[in-house]
């Protein structure tokens, strides 16, 4: 039997990393369907929960997978799930419901080629604009993107911390190249590693109110069991939990979700910046595409361009100040994702006019090479 | 420092554990920095199947590899696939029972596949073929390659992995000492 923390260094793939980050979090459910590129992370759970006593299920689908973990949320324990493409589609309704009822859970979606079933083995980041907007209905959520095994190690520690902090289900996107690849992962000792939990009602509990919040816009959030009565609906709801079919509820209660998110957003978005200060151009970007973004902008340099590069850590909510100070002194951005451009119309947005605002991006299936962007480089140089 | 390597044969003859074993003895035994990705299709056993291992002394920017280092080639496809882009630079090796070289360049050539199914188990071409490349180029330590290679085996198959990997290392050995020998104008022939 391994403990949860596994210290020392590893030689793992980045599917291997993320269950490994989740365990060193304190994940203690797992529910999930296996989907290329995401298996592995399941496979690795269904081996990994059992030696620290907790829970593995194959659910029958991604819909239900989605519901299993936000009902074990409930239960009182940190539950995750991960999926692709297709499987991330079927679990939108239910991520919807995860943050109407402000849910604290991590879905991970290892990022293939679509629409549709797609290209299953090859990599994308076409799923980005999904993870905003997917569900119905207006919310804040909080995404992220790692860009190396140690970072996908890292960040799903991150996304179980901010998860717990803020209630709300936080997103996990990688990819398929870095889910597949192989690299170092350092795991500290488990004392250096910062865990976070969701804060606990205390108080009376007659008087107990599910949804009001504490001074930071979030609510305490009792589990089942606990001896508080509560009341856990999707259907616009008071502070109490109970369903209210009014305007004024429904303002209520959206205003809730979006704010505690929005200003928190300093603490939520998290950026690396590379030579931003000289910078003329500067390069956007965020998972695989940041190693493609690194080596460009070093190339770059090496031939004296004033390369800078911006790499998004937090993609949701999007880091729209960072970019709006940026594209002051800036000359122009290029946003370099696996995709037709939907990081790069929150650039344009962000940037406002200031900056000019380019895209290195294509359909997916491969990555995009650091010659491809220097291309562009050239281009507008 | 930077050793780009590319390992290429086919699906079944464990390819991906090569790059893996590589990688790994780079990270973990030599305490370098090492990027492992891998050519990945529904096909498993016949198929064409490469891995890619960048080993370095600095942190990875970009994984993939555009003209390898060292090539190892255990099939002919694999060859075909990146003769065009090696220069003179390139180590290229081969499985010479599998890999015709047809262009005219320098190559270093073992029977691994011959030699596994000697030592009567073919599926060890592989961990001979690591004891060649880690014996030719000393891209791995050899104490980290064979630490690895014996973490990374079924434990009742470490003693003749290690054997499989001390047949490959000493080839190269041998290998390197002919070409000493012609190149310092000693033929062996009286």
């Amino acid at each position: 039997m391994r403990p949860a923390v596994l210290t020392g260094e590893h030689y793992i793939t980045g599917d291997e990393a993320c269950a490994e980050g989740a365990m060193a979090a304190g994940c203690m459910f797992f529910g999930g369907y296996p989907i290329t590129p995401a298996t592995e992370v399941a496979e690795h759970m269904s081996v990994r929960l059992p030696e620290v006593g907790g829970t593995f299920i194959q659910m029958e689908d991604e819909i239900a997978a989605m519901a299993s973990i936000i009902g074990a949320s409930w239960a009182g324990q940190k539950s995750m799930t991960s999926t692709s493409g297709p499987g991330f589609s079927l679990m939108m309704e239910n991520i919807g419901l995860a943050v109407c009822t402000e849910t604290p859970c991590v879905v991970v979606n290892v990022q293939r080629a679509g629409p549709s079933t797609g290209l299953p083995t090859m990599g994308a980041q076409g799923d980005m604009m999904q993870a905003r907007w997917g569900s119905h209905g207006h919310y804040e959520i909080i995404a992220l993107s790692p860009s190396s095994g140690q970072e996908i190690f890292n960040q799903t520690i991150t996304a179980f911390n901010l998860s717990e902090k803020y209630r709300v289900p936080v997103l996990l996107m990688t990819d398929e190249v870095i889910g597949h690849m192989s690299e170092k992962v350092v795991i500290p000792n488990a004392s250096e590693i910062r865990t976070i939990s969701r804060p606990k009602p205390k108080g009376r509990k007659d008087r107990f109110k599910l949804y009001q919040p504490a001074e930071n816009g979030v609510a305490p959030m009792p589990s089942a069991g606990d001896g508080y009565k509560i009341h856990v609906t999707g259907l616009t709801h008071d502070e109490r939990g109970y369903p209210v079919m009014t305007v004024e509820a429904q303002a209520e209660m959206t205003d809730r979700i979006v704010r505690k998110i929005r200003d928190n957003r300093h603490d939520i978005i998290m950026t690396d910046s590379y030579n931003l200060e000289d910078a003329e151009i500067i390069l956007v970007s965020y998972g695989i595409s940041a190693r493609t973004s690194l080596a460009a902008m070093h190339m770059a340099r090496s031939s004296g361009m004033k390369v800078g590069f911006l790499k998004l850590n937090t993609i949701w909510p999007f880091a729209e100040e960072k970019i709006a100070e940026l594209a002051q002194r800036a000359r122009a951005f290029i946003t370099v994702e696996i995709n037709y451009g939907q990081i790069h119309l929150e650039v344009m947005r962000s940037a406002t006019g200031r900056a000019d605002c380019h895209l290195v991006g294509h359909a997916g299936g491969t990555v995009i090479t650091p010659e491809q962007v220097m291309a562009k480089i050239k281009e507008i140089y | 420092m930077q050793k780009k390597i590319i390992i290429t044969g086919f699906g079944g003859q464990g390819v991906i554990m090569a790059g893996r074993i590589v990688g790994m003895a780079a990270a973990l035994g030599d305490k370098l920095e090492s990027s492992l990705v891998q050519s990945y299709g529904p096909e498993s056993r016949g198929g064409a199947c490469s891995v890619q291992v960048t080993i370095a002394d600095r942190q990875i920017y970009y994984p993939y590899i555009n003209v390898p280092d060292i090539l190892v080639c255990m099939s002919q496809g694999g060859y075909d696939k990146y003769k065009d882009i090696l220069t003179g630079d390139t180590i290229l090796m081969i499985d010479q029972d599998l890999v015709r070289v047809s262009a005219d360049h320098d190559f270093y050539a073992i029977p691994s596949t011959r030699f596994a199914e000697e030592m009567g188990l073919k599926m060890m071409a592989n961990i001979i073929m690591i004891g060649f490349l880690a014996g030719i180029t000393e891209a791995v330590s050899l104490d980290s390659a064979k630490d690895t290679v014996s973490k990374s085996v079924p434990s009742k198959t470490i003693e003749i992995n290690l054997k499989a990997f001390d047949r490959g290392w000493e080839f190269a050995q041998a290998t390197l000492k002919s070409r000493r020998k012609k190149a310092s104008g000693n033929t062996g022939v009286v």
